[in-house]
């Protein structure tokens, strides 16, 4: 009779392990990858040293007018100068602290959410998406408490983009899954309003809506209503993008297994109980890559306000360049707005990412 | 109708079987897939249901608690007739367990929150009794450990016996097994029928769709055969396997048991 020994386990081979070997299998796995890989180093060696010296070696970061940019550099003066505006838009100086306290208030209800031990997430989440934004409104609009009156025409800057943005995701979600149940609903009159309703907003461009909203509407109403024009674009953009995010659910509704609908049923689950509690759930998980992108779409979207008249942070700093003592600064001023847009639309992503690893409870097969 | 001997029945409950199915008919379209189906069904009886595939054996058992529609023709549960009145639907689905071939477990849940979920949203029971009933259905189907982990975690085997708990938790007078075994490896369909052995044993009310015939054998009070959407043969399991009356039931005997 034989024993069978057990190889012992040996080291790999230098070559494929560590600096030298994540090298040959990225970079230099074939002679047709090493050639990209030496271009796009020669690419990169052309375009990122100047770049770095224009923006931040050789660039003017204080003063107060143009004459501190003289060094051949991005004049970041021109922004800084500027900030207030690109912020806030025409909102009064001394009311900035109203804005400011909102955006705070904002923060701390946020923080419990993000705290495991914390129990009565659902509640605190309820409050932020119904109760929070009343209190925001009266402290950016004012008339009450004392507070002076700012009207909406002046509400502008990075202030407007996140309001109109805000208020477009937390309206398009809940409306967006409520379409994407219609349209698979098995009654024929919801199942069609639906259908007519998501077709209709997604077959419109988004700047007919806002000009619709703004142009066209008042003409049908009766003379004398007054109806604000922000709350009008806030509406247009709300039930535009709510027919994009109930496509993105219905996608996932469709992704479900008929069996889980099943279980729900024979439990003696109620429609509404079945969706929330189970089919909504993995549904929504599924998809949101899909809700998210959405959201960063309707995110650089509102920019479009600009053409009914409202000033968001693009606008102003378009308003910013066309200034006589600033005239020749258009690139620093775009690139700090991509620069913002940017920041805010890679950190969706990013709290995205997070959020699926979260959910994950290893049913993907 | 060959009825059987039924031991087990309570005199207290009341005459009416338990499901009665009276001249039931049901189309997919064009194609007619249940035809005057009769079926009485008493309390504490264990029926296998077999045949070939699209004998309408799955249809017929989920006309039962009405995960299909049947078109003509009457379904009886415990007193209360099956028909679009969604009260009826949901009085007796609350009386009907249900097992599926797949298990259909809810994947974003825990084992125990799977459990949990209908008994605190159907029969609206405080959150600390259904979790204790739950661990107590956990334990009958011995995988009290698993309570914390997600469907996902657990083998085919151990997924259809929180499926079993979960029916339980609805303290269910009937229970339902549509092809329990069918998507298992073979080594864990034992585990899946022992279990099932058990809940015959302590009286349960169960019609079971499957090919397991050693389980009818040992647990049946009764075996149907179906073909082509009709009954065609019922009868004692020793009787069925041993004395088949009709040629075709011999014929799908024969090539179940040949191997």
């Amino acid at each position: 009779m034989t024993t069978h020994t057990p190889h012992p386990d040996l080291p790999p081979p230098s070559t494929s392990v560590g600096v030298i070997g994540w090298l040959r299998a990225n970079l230099f796995s074939s002679w047709a990858n090493s050639l990209l890989t030496l271009a796009a180093a020669y690419l990169l060696y052309l375009t990122i040293p100047p770049l770095i010296d224009w923006s931040l070696i050789k660039a003017d970061w204080v003063g107060e007018t143009r004459d501190a940019c003289d060094s051949g550099g991005a004049c970041w003066v021109f922004v800084s100068v500027r900030l207030n505006q690109f912020m806030y838009g025409l909102y009064p100086e001394s009311e900035y602290w109203r804005i400011n306290l909102a955006a705070v208030l904002l923060v701390l209800l946020m923080i419990p959410l993000f705290i495991k031990r914390f129990r009565a997430k659902l509640w605190l989440g309820l409050f932020i998406l119904f109760g929070y934004p009343v209190i925001a409104f009266y402290l950016f609009s004012g008339g009450v408490f004392g507070l002076e009156y700012v009207e909406t025409s002046r509400w502008g800057g990075l202030t407007l983009t996140l309001v109109l943005s805000s208020v477009g995701m937390a309206a398009s979600l809940p409306l967006g899954i409520l379409l994407a149940l219609g349209r698979r609903s098995t009654m024929p009159i919801v199942k069609a309003l639906s259908v007519v309703f998501i077709e209709f907003w997604r077959g419109v461009p988004l700047i007919t809506v806002l000009f619709m909203s703004s142009v066209m509407l008042p003409l049908f109403l009766p003379e004398g209503t007054h109806f604000d024009k922000l709350l009008r674009a806030m509406i247009g953009i709300a039930l535009f993008q709510s027919a994009y995010m109930a496509e993105v659910v219905r996608g996932g509704l469709q992704a479900i297994p008929k069996g889980q609908y099943e279980a729900a049923q024979a439990l003696g689950l109620s429609y509404w109980k079945s969706m929330s509690l189970i089919i909504l759930p993995q549904a929504l998980k599924l998809v949101i890559p899909g809700i998210v992108n959405t959201f960063i779409a309707l995110f650089k979207d509102t920019t479009l306000v600009l053409i009914i008249g409202l000033f968001d942070m693009l606008a102003m700093i378009q308003a910013a360049l066309a200034d006589p003592n600033w005239l020749g600064y258009a690139i620093e001023g775009l690139l700090f707005a991509a620069f913002v847009y940017w920041i805010f639309c890679f950190g969706m992503s990013r709290y995205s990412l997070a959020l699926e690893r979260k959910l994950n409870t290893g049913h993907a097969r | 109708m060959t009825d059987s001997s039924n031991s087990r029945s309570d005199p207290a409950a009341p005459a009416g079987p338990m499901v009665e199915m009276r001249h039931v008919h049901k189309w997919y379209g064009q194609f007619h897939v249940l035809k005057d189906i009769n079926l009485n069904v008493d309390k504490g009886e264990r029926i296998v249901i077999c045949g070939p595939s699209g004998s309408g054996k799955s249809t017929m058992i989920r006309c039962i608690n009405r995960l299909e529609e049947h078109q003509d023709g009457q379904i009886i549960v415990d007193g209360t007739e099956l028909t679009d009145d969604v009260k009826h639907i949901d009085q007796i689905r609350r009386e009907v367990g249900m097992v599926f071939q797949h298990f259909n477990l809810f994947p974003h849940l825990t084992v125990l929150e799977n459990c949990c979920l209908a008994p605190i949203w159907v029969r609206k029971e405080p959150r600390r009794n259904a979790e204790q009933a739950a661990m107590k259905y956990l334990e009958k189907v011995k995988i009290p450990e698993q309570a914390k982990k997600y469907p996902g975690q657990l083998s085919g085997g151990q997924q259809q016996r929180v499926a079993i708990a979960r029916s339980l938790c609805m303290n269910p007078s009937i229970m339902l097994f549509d092809e329990p075994t069918s998507a298992l490896d073979p080594e864990m369909i034992k585990e899946v029928l022992d279990t099932m052995i058990e809940l015959a044993e302590s009286g349960m009310t169960m019609l079971c769709v499957t090919h397991e015939m050693g389980f009818a054998k040992t647990v049946a009070n009764r075996v149907i055969f179906m073909d082509g959407g009709e009954i065609i043969e019922q009868n004692e399991p020793e009787e069925f396997f041993n004395n088949p009356q009709s040629d075709r039931t011999k014929l799908f005997l024969s090539q179940i048991l040949a191997h």
